[in-house]
């Protein structure tokens, strides 16, 4: 499914996010009329905590996942879902609305995420603006088709280890530009405001994620048989 | 005359739908004719696809309850502020 470009209005995204709630494999108490999102940060903002343990049950999820695929380990993305979850509770006054609440959620989180790579090893590569040559032309070595619905010849948890494994993988300015974008399906602004990067930035390392997600996955669906094409 | 190399730069945008019309029948014309770049196409939508169908995992439950509590504290600790004013002075 693709996102329209313009912002479904409020109710429409409640809807939404519950229906994709609702997918989900787990048994929550499932509410046949959940209380609208706005109303929910409205109460929350007042201090009500029942309002706020809602928002945290319908994005923890979401929030971890970014996460962990970030800092690539259980205990920061722990700490990071915590300190995130914390600091938006505290912080809801300066949340204005005009973005999504999971947006300015997510934001707190990726950038704590951060916060812990870079504590963790001073290290170059997890700078976002780390100057990647850009202009370079993306490298694809592996070309071979892949099986009709190779996914369902796993099950779903080695698919999901197929999949994080990939991702993990990545250096931190692709997976993070990758996840908010093709994982959590943020807008491209979206992803450029979180990160603090250009439009431009997002898209070229997004096409570069993909591609190495994409020759990474190839080695594991490929119809077997299959002669590996050259490429120029 | 679209390359291989042109298609590539494009690809991000291809894919996101994002191209205007007279790049995409551009685009599209390079595909049928070019099998490596029909693969390279194919695959990366099945990827993003793929990812995209992924749900969420459920938290683990003390990761959960540990975050509850957490919550909890942060709430207690406003309530004092916020509802006992005289509890400061
Ligand atoms: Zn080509």
């Amino acid at each position: 499914m693709h996102h329209p470009p313009v912002r479904p209005p409020r109710p429409m995204l409640a809807l939404k996010l519950d229906e994709r709630m609702a997918g989900s494999s787990i048994k929550d108490d499932a509410d046949p009329a959940p209380v609208e999102e706005f109303v929910l940060v409205e109460q929350a903002r007042g201090g009500d905590l029942a309002a706020f343990s809602e928002l945290v049950r319908r994005y923890e999820r979401r929030v971890y996942r970014t996460a962990r695929h970030i800092v690539q380990n259980d205990e920061d993305a722990e700490d990071v879902l915590q300190e995130a979850m914390l600091k938006a509770f505290e912080h809801l006054d300066s949340f204005q609305g005009h973005s999504k609440f999971y947006t300015w959620l997510v934001r707190i989180a990726v950038n704590e995420s951060l916060m812990k790579l870079r504590k963790r090893k001073s290290d170059r590569s997890v700078s976002l603006d780390e100057s990647i040559e850009t202009d370079e032309e993306p490298i694809v070595r592996e070309i071979a088709v892949w099986d009709d619905n190779p996914e369902q010849r796993y099950s779903q948890t080695e698919l999901r280890e197929i999949l994080d494994k990939a991702i993990d993988s990545l250096k931190p300015i692709f997976r993070t530009v990758f996840i908010l974008r093709d994982v959590e399906e943020l807008s491209t602004e979206e992803t450029a405001e979180i990160l603090g990067l250009s439009i431009a930035a997002v898209k070229s390392r997004l096409l570069r994620a993909r591609l190495q997600l994409r020759e990474r996955l190839t080695r594991t669906f490929k119809r077997k048989g299959d002669q590996i094409l050259g490429y120029v | 005359m679209v390359t291989c190399k042109d298609f590539l730069r494009e690809l991000g945008e291809y894919l996101d739908e994002t191209t205007d019309p007279a790049t995409r029948a551009d685009l599209e014309r390079h595909i049928t004719e070019c099998p490596n770049c029909w693969v390279i196409f194919d695959t990366c939508k099945k990827t993003i696809q793929v990812y995209k169908g992924m749900d969420p995992q459920p938290l683990p439950d003390p990761v959960h309850n540990r975050l509850m509590r957490a919550l909890e504290q942060k709430a207690q600790q406003r309530g004092v502020k916020a509802d006992c004013p005289e509890a400061q002075a």
